[in-house]
């Protein structure tokens, strides 16, 4: 069984005297009767598709609705020319949140992390600190783990979909796995993934899924660039010892209590928050017009 | 539960739900018709008509239909590939009493003499589950061995059946028993944890009051 929570996760990894990407293997392959060797080889392939996710990105590409494409291909430039605020690592980030998720929009091959309308989270704030950091392969699948292991416990204890928990439940769980992993790239303990865990979801609690015309694209694909910021924000107050004064696994419990309580217009449904607005449902009418069904 | 249900699947953008499940329903309708239809009839219900071609749900059906997996790169231009593979297909929308939101009733012909009707819902995360078959209530994945018979709701065809299935040591995991109205027309839904043999199918063909047997193995 995977783990439903975090403090059974970090206390199994301590008593067993492992790293935390181990327990959380060992516990999935024991589970699946499978073997670690196998289950890493198919981490590997994940990490090389996240990767070439980004080849296929062309700038002048539009998705379907004509809503989405080229913005990545916009920051990238502006950054080039000096034009944006922060360093050229944090606008590869934006760049890359962007990117895959106009990839997505614009039916390339992605990774779900954990789901497609978030695919962008994870490798934007994983591929750029690799290439900066030289770091190999072997070291990024541990990483994956780390995502995964929280990723879980959140999918269980609370939801990652949003028609069931809003996008909190995506793009702040996507933030929250992104979070740990960064932590534990830059050698923190599983306290602090746990912590970064914490504090990335913390500060997407109540973040609604209103997507414009039902489609994953307005506002999902920018706020990719969210929740990679975000975890990388969570990353580094845990590295510098902050803390989430709320223990991780309470953190989740609250995030799926908001998802019940959330109004069913504000759960993927297109119906309320930014779908809503007049521009939103005039969007949605042109599209609609555009439909050969 | 584990690892790579939340890393993954691999899949074509842009929806888990409206992408990749669509493409796993026009694959599991294509495994249940035994081949490459020549002919499809596809009506999208709820969400799956209302955003299904800003989502390429249409697109998607159509490669699962052709065979392709849900990460196929060639999804997006099915269009043109069944229009090479001599696959006539429409859409249309269709509102059907409390099905599921993501919903898809396809209609299919193999060109030959074999003819498909199924509901299937995509219930998110690429999962899917197929609703009826021909007309009859089922509930099935696709994710498992699968073996379905159609026959005359008459004594005997369920002890046939098992009784040939543990005779070639397949194992049943989970069986379901349907039928429109007494001693009319049944199915049996039985999933397995070996594959169908090819040849257990057409013995049970050939048996009287068995009107139809299709099958899916699940590739490992």
């Amino acid at each position: 069984m995977a783990y439903d929570s975090i403090k059974k996760m970090l206390k199994d990894a301590q008593e067993k005297n492992l790293p935390l990407w181990k327990v959380i293997l060992q516990e999935d392959t024991a589970s699946q009767n499978g073997s670690e060797e196998a289950s890493m080889q198919k981490m590997l392939t994940l990490w090389k598709t996240m990767q070439t996710t980004t080849c296929s990105y062309r700038s002048e590409e539009r998705s379907h609705s004509g809503l989405v494409g080229g913005d990545s291909a916009r920051v990238s430039d502006a950054a080039k020319k000096g034009k944006l605020i922060g360093d050229a690592f944090l606008n590869e980030m934006i760049a890359l949140a962007l990117q895959i998720s106009e990839c997505n929009a614009c039916m390339k091959r992605i990774v779900a992390a954990p789901t497609a309308g978030s695919c962008g989270v994870l490798p934007a704030v994983l591929i750029p600190l690799a290439k900066k950091e030289n770091l190999p392969d072997t070291v990024m699948i541990q990483a994956l783990y780390i995502a995964a292991g929280f990723g879980e416990v959140i999918a269980q204890r609370a939801s990652i979909a949003g028609a069931s928990g809003g996008c909190q439940a995506e793009i702040g769980t996507a933030s929250a796995m992104a979070a740990a992993a960064l932590v534990w790239l830059k050698g923190g303990s599983a306290e602090q993934c746990a912590h970064a865990c914490a504090m990335a979801l913390s500060n997407l609690l109540g973040l609604v899924c209103d997507p414009v015309a039902g489609l994953v694209e307005v506002p999902c694909v920018q706020r990719n660039v969210t929740g990679a910021l975000n975890a990388v924000g969570a990353a580094n107050m845990a590295l510098s010892g902050v803390i989430c004064h709320i223990p991780a696994d309470e953190v989740i419990d609250a995030m799926g209590s908001i998802g019940d309580q959330m109004p069913t217009s504000l759960r993927e449904t297109g119906k309320g928050g930014l779908a809503a607005t007049p521009t939103g449902q005039k969007i949605a009418e042109r599209l609609t017009d555009k439909t050969i069904l | 539960m584990n690892v790579f249900d939340i890393l993954g699947p691999v899949m074509i953008g842009p929806s888990s739900s409206h992408t990749a499940g669509a493409v796993k329903i026009g694959l599991v309708a294509r495994q249940l018709l035994g081949d490459t239809p020549k002919k499809a009839k596809i009506l999208l219900h709820g969400s799956f008509a209302s955003t299904g071609v800003g989502h390429g749900t249409d697109k998607a059906i159509v490669a699962g239909l052709l065979g392709m997996q849900p990460d196929d790169k060639r999804i997006p231009d099915s269009f043109a590939a069944a229009k090479q593979q001599g696959l006539d297909f429409s859409f249309d929308t269709i509102h059907l009493r409390g099905a599921h939101p993501n919903t898809a009733v396809l209609t299919l012909e193999d060109g030959k003499k074999r003819k498909l009707e199924i509901e299937a819902a995509s219930l998110g995360g690429g999962r899917i589950q197929v609703r009826k078959i021909d007309g009859i209530d089922t509930n099935f994945s696709g994710e498992y061995n699968t073996l379905i018979v159609h026959n005359l709701d008459q004594p005997g065809h369920v002890a046939q059946v098992t009784t040939i299935l543990a005779q070639r040591n397949v194992n049943i995991a989970t069986m379901q028993l349907y039928r429109n109205v007494q001693g009319g027309y049944a199915v049996m839904v039985i999933e397995c944890d070996q594959p169908i043999p090819e040849d257990l199918v057409d013995w049970l063909m050939k048996l009287d009051g068995i009107i139809k047997v299709s099958y899916i193995n699940v590739k490992q």
